[in-house]
């Protein structure tokens, strides 16, 4: 049952992305995006980061589109005349460009990993099932990387500074 | 789960984002695009926070974060490009290029 869950949410992420990048639309390639990260948060529930398929949703799917939606009809962009997807040259560039990158991936697949990794098989979804899902990322987020996360907030405070005063007309 | 057809369908996302950004002309599409590629990275993260202990996990959230940043930045970036030159055709926005 989750191998089916798994492979179907795998499939319908990579199909709706193609169909993000190929949609005339700039509205249609957001909601197309909103399917892939929705899709996403499904694979992030089957690999054991039930906190992680939350935010996803919240912060990617919510806050995050709907910022881009906001600005699509904001703008007005929403029906293009034209396609913007460039010619035949173009086309073929992408394309080649899209499958050595693809290529060099897939060779990169073929490297053996180590085998003595951080954690046995399972690790995680015993400490998830232990602590519970948030516990268990909160104790290296608060703990290990205090200080990150601090300067993430002030991060955040650049970002919203920064936003106001490029959209806004006349500060 | 295993580890190979998450990191099998995290370089197809990447990659289809790679392809979106050479594809398309419109500043708001490439930008979708490229929030597909951090999607891709983050999935990458979490399948390998699997076997390498919670940290990938701790990383997605911070990559998250700076995607939400970068959004936001970037968004005002396209309003004020949009209010100068009335296109978001990157083509038409080639002050750099000389």
């Amino acid at each position: 049952m989750r191998d089916i869950v798994y492979y179907a949410a795998a499939i319908m992420a990579i199909a709706a992305a193609l169909l993000c990048i190929t949609r005339k639309s700039p509205i249609a390639s957001a909601l197309w995006l909103v399917y892939v990260l929705f899709n996403l948060s499904v694979l992030y529930v089957l690999l054991d980061a039930h906190f992680l398929a939350a935010v996803q949703v919240l912060v990617y799917a919510g806050a995050i589109m709907v910022l881009f939606l906001f600005v699509i009809m904001l703008l007005n962009i929403g029906r293009l005349g034209v396609s913007d997807v460039k010619g035949a040259g173009g086309k073929v560039i992408a394309l080649v460009a899209g499958l050595v990158l693809l290529g060099e991936l897939a060779a990169l697949g073929s490297i053996e990993l180590p085998a003595r990794m951080g954690q046995p098989e399972g690790a995680v979804a015993r400490m998830v099932e232990q602590q519970g899902a948030i516990q268990a990322l909160a104790t290296p987020l608060f703990q290990q990387y205090l200080v990150p996360f601090e300067l993430t907030s002030v991060m955040l405070l650049a970002a919203v500074v920064g936003a106001v005063v490029l959209a806004k007309r006349k500060l | 789960m295993p580890l190979g057809p998450s990191l099998l369908v995290s370089a197809m996302l990447f990659t289809i984002g790679v392809v979106g950004v050479l594809l398309r002309r419109n500043a708001i599409v490439i930008f979708m695009c490229v929030e597909l590629m951090l999607n891709a990275v983050n999935l990458t993260f979490v399948a390998l926070s699997q076997r390498l202990g919670l940290e990938g996990q701790v990383f997605v959230f911070f990559v998250m974060t700076v995607a939400a940043a970068e959004a936001a930045v970037g968004l005002a970036i396209i309003i004020a490009l949009y209010r100068h030159r009335d296109t978001l055709n990157l083509d038409s926005i080639n002050l750099l290029r000389g």
